[in-house]
């Protein structure tokens, strides 16, 4: 039992601005009263529910490869020493799974979503998550290149399209569906990508990316998954990509869909010189349809490592840098590039993803349907988001910054025009509340009675960075985890998973395709329930909107 | 001065690199004495190993066959130190300023990433001489290492500026993926020297088995290489660049890369 007294709460689901008011806990949620037990003073202390991060790499075979790739960001990295309630690890851009677990709760983030896995690297993936404590994880899985998908489509039939991704899901023990550049990293299996949203894939006749998208959205709506079809969108970070960007909107018209890191996805000009910001045109379509919600995939300048399932971006990017190029061909699922990256605010190019993803959060009128993330490790690191939070909520300081940029890059955003500056209100929806709708999570980004005790408490301080990036305690379940930046109590989380129902014939349409096709025998492939730790079954009745 | 000696050899590698001159310039004999060294994981006072006599200077003298101690004068920005005998790895590694002498034998990785100093070796050294760590864009950028004997594989990988002279042979891939900076090799080297060298100056004294992506260019002694003779007769290394002893054959690469290096070998005047 714990009451969390006088603090200030901002509490947004509830409709709760800044009142100070008491937090009771017991077993792990919060109730309306406790007698006895601890009491926190939160006396001039800002409270907020714990952070949601809708999408992160944190976990799997790709953040494994980028892990071995860049031996240079370890050396560097923030060594975790063993302690009493730690085990050991290092930070950086990807940081091993313990220490993945102690950043994000170090910084009052409480739940976590694997942005992209394939179904054959899924146990692996799983394993990890186990080892990331504290935090309760989901994860989700890669549909938008798999064969066995792709060809149901091009046979229209999407009916057993369906019962397979169901199947597949239930197999990978995964939360949401996930589609990376439709069409184009099986294209790049030939050596090609999916750059025309209505032209066939490579391989294909009828399936279009236009195609495997809607369809992906609706079999994603039909099965009634929590958290709509979680898209990376072709043409990530090319420039005049805004144009593409609008297309796939507009095929996802009628469905629910959650378009992930915008700001790879809003640029316009015709090659890397002429590269320019169309935020405000992403955002002025993206606020009058209310069936999206997005993710920043904002970009700070420093050092990362670019990870993701676009296979044929990241060769472009690769051919771009000069640097190291990693590339993985996952069977019939998928494939994966990984590309260290040196974000420079003195490079154009550079300068304008940094004021797009701002952008973005600024344009984007509703809170509730865009959320803080920079796609880590891609735009910049997961424990790098107070920055961001203090860039929002400071409008002065963000002109400051943007006068740094090149002058030509400064011709190209809008951002030193925008006048709005997030209160901590908009804060708590855009890192916790937003997310959590978004993701289903009823019990998750609100504080209200039978949510999970997970909270977030800060010292206020007007430099957001200092405030965010050291709460004062972190609760999970109601225990305190974090105090002033300390490990004090380590648990595992939970994983969230869906189950969505399927035609079980379906197995008899898959077993010989396997046999055919896989190098893992059918009754090998699915994740056994006993690797995941603490798994929770999540009903499939569509998300409360 | 502080003078060090070799108690006894570890049974494991021992990395000590709290041996360098801006850890111990302030320290009193018995701070210096308890100075944490690794034996594999253990960590043991430096004193378990070594006889020290002397306190607080910028000036270290080391006794023994150190050809188990690894990280001598790790990220040192003054001073000196002077060993009497062999080395081993990762010496003067992240060297920013002073000055390392070896009598002996040095093991691999002298000077990796070094940025500024002087390491001379008067025996052999092992590879990766002045190199990138592995994973890292650039390796030495700056200061010089001086080898008078032979040294392994992979010389100057990824360097970026600085000088590398070896008095002997070196092995494969001398300034692999070099990006700037100098390699004098007196006594030449094996095979595969400036592989994909983006840019940089390679000088062989000694005919070298190229690689077919190098493309000679021209015989002569251009300016760089009377002003690289003057700076390493002052380090007490000389280098024929008079007209009337010979002229330099230069080749130009690695154009697989592609890369604008050069690679000067010595042709003696017939």
């Amino acid at each position: 039992m714990l009451r969390i007294r006088g603090g200030k709460v901002y509490d947004p689901a509830n409709n709760i601005d800044g009142v100070v008011r008491d937090i009771c806990i017991d077993g792990g949620r919060i109730v309306e009263t406790v007698e006895g037990g601890r009491t926190i003073d939160a006396t001039g202390m800002v409270i907020m529910p714990g952070g949601v991060d809708i999408h992160t790499h944190v976990a799997g075979a790709a953040l494994n490869f980028a892990r071995a790739m860049t031996p240079e960001n370890q050396r560097q990295a923030t060594p975790f020493l063993r302690g009493p309630e730690q085990r050991a690890g290092i930070g950086g851009p990807t940081p091993t799974t313990f220490a993945t677990g102690y950043l994000y709760a170090g910084m009052g983030y409480t739940t976590v979503i694997e942005a992209a896995v394939p179904v054959l690297s899924a146990k692996h993936t799983h394993e990890e998550l186990r080892d990331t404590p504290i935090v309760d994880k989901g994860c989700c899985l890669l549909m938008a290149n798999n064969e066995l998908v792709l060809d149901l489509l091009e046979a229209g039939e999407f009916e057993r399209a369906k019962d397979v991704v169901a199947w597949l899901i239930c197999a990978a023990k995964s939360y949401g569906v996930k589609a990376v550049n439709p069409g184009g990293v099986t294209a790049w299996k030939w050596g090609g990508n999916a750059s025309q949203m209505s032209e066939p894939v490579l391989g294909y006749s009828k399936v279009t990316p236009n195609v495997i998208v809607s369809a992906l959205a609706q079999i994603v709506d039909s099965l009634g998954l929590p958290h709509p079809l979680h898209l990376h969108c072709n043409n990530l970070g090319a420039p005049g990509n805004v144009t593409t960007t609008l297309e796939t909107m507009k095929a996802l018209e009628g469905n629910r869909a959650h378009m992930a890191h915008l700001q790879f996805h809003a640029y316009g000009g015709g090659d890397w010189h002429e590269m320019r910001s169309e935020a405000a045109t992403i955002a002025e379509y993206f606020n009058a349809h209310p069936n999206l919600t997005a993710d920043a995939g904002a970009v700070l300048f420093g050092n990362s490592v670019t990870i993701t399932a676009d296979g044929p971006w990241q060769h472009l990017l690769y051919q771009l840098t000069g640097r190291k190029w990693g590339n993985l061909d996952v069977e019939n699922e998928t494939g994966c590039g990984i590309v260290p990256y040196t974000y420079k605010g003195s490079n154009l190019v550079n300068a304008v993803q940094w004021a797009v993803g701002l952008e973005l959060l600024l344009l984007i009128d509703d809170p509730w349907r865009i959320f803080l993330t920079t796609d880590h490790p891609n735009g910049a690191c997961f424990w790098r988001y107070p920055e961001i939070i203090h860039l929002l909520m400071n409008a002065d300081f963000r002109r400051e910054r943007a006068k740094a940029l090149p002058a030509k890059a400064q011709s190209r955003i809008v951002l030193p025009d925008l006048q709005r500056e997030y209160t901590l209100f908009e804060i708590a929806i855009i890192t916790s509340a937003g997310p959590a709708r978004a993701l289903g999570l009823s019990q998750k980004g609100h504080l209200g009675v039978g949510a999970d005790a997970d909270i977030a408490i800060y010292n206020e301080n007007p430099d957001g960075v200092l405030m965010f990036r050291y709460p004062r305690y972190v609760i999970k379940e109601g225990e305190i985890a974090v105090e002033e930046g300390q490990i004090r109590s380590v648990s595992a989380g939970r994983e969230f998973i869906v189950q969505p129902g399927y035609d079980p014939t379906v197995e008899d349409f898959l077993r010989p395709l396997f046999q055919q096709h896989y190098t893992m025998s059918f009754d090998n492939y699915p994740v056994e329930m006993h690797r995941l730790e603490r798994a929770e079954v999540r009903d499939c009745q569509g998300a409360a909107t | 001065m502080i003078t060090l000696t070799l108690k006894e050899q570890p049974s494991v590698p021992l990395e000590a690199e709290v041996v360098s001159p801006d850890v111990v310039a302030e320290l009193t004999a018995d701070a210096i004495a308890a100075l944490t060294v690794f034996l594999g994981k253990r960590q043991c006072r430096l004193d378990d190993f070594f006889e020290i006599e002397g306190e607080a200077s910028e000036e270290i003298d080391i006794r023994g066959d150190l050809s188990k101690i690894k990280w001598i004068g790790h990220g040192m920005t003054r001073g000196r130190i002077r060993l009497d005998g062999n080395v081993g790895m990762h010496l003067g590694a992240h060297m920013k300023g002073g000055t390392i002498e070896v009598a002996g034998n040095a093991s691999d990785w002298v000077g990796a990433e070094m940025t500024n100093g002087l390491i001379r070796i008067r025996g052999n050294a092992g590879g990766q001489v002045g190199a990138a760590y592995r994973g890292s864009l650039a390796g030495m950028r700056g200061g010089t290492i001086l080898v008078g004997g032979d040294a392994g594989l992979e010389v100057g990988m990824r360097m970026k500026r600085g000088i590398i002279a070896f008095g002997g042979r070196v092995r494969d891939f001398a300034g692999l993926q070099m990006k700037g900076g100098t390699i004098l090799l007196r006594g030449g080297a094996e095979i595969r020297t400036g592989a994909w060298m983006i840019r940089g100056t390679i000088v062989s004294l000694t005919p070298l088995d190229l690689l077919p992506t190098f493309a000679y260019a021209c015989d002569g002694t251009p300016p760089v290489v009377r002003v690289l003779a003057r700076h390493l007769r002052g380090l007490g290394i000389a280098l024929p660049h008079e007209p009337a002893e010979g002229a330099y054959q230069l080749y130009s690469g690695d154009s697989s890369v592609p890369g604008r290096g050069e690679i000067f070998v010595w042709k003696p005047a017939a």
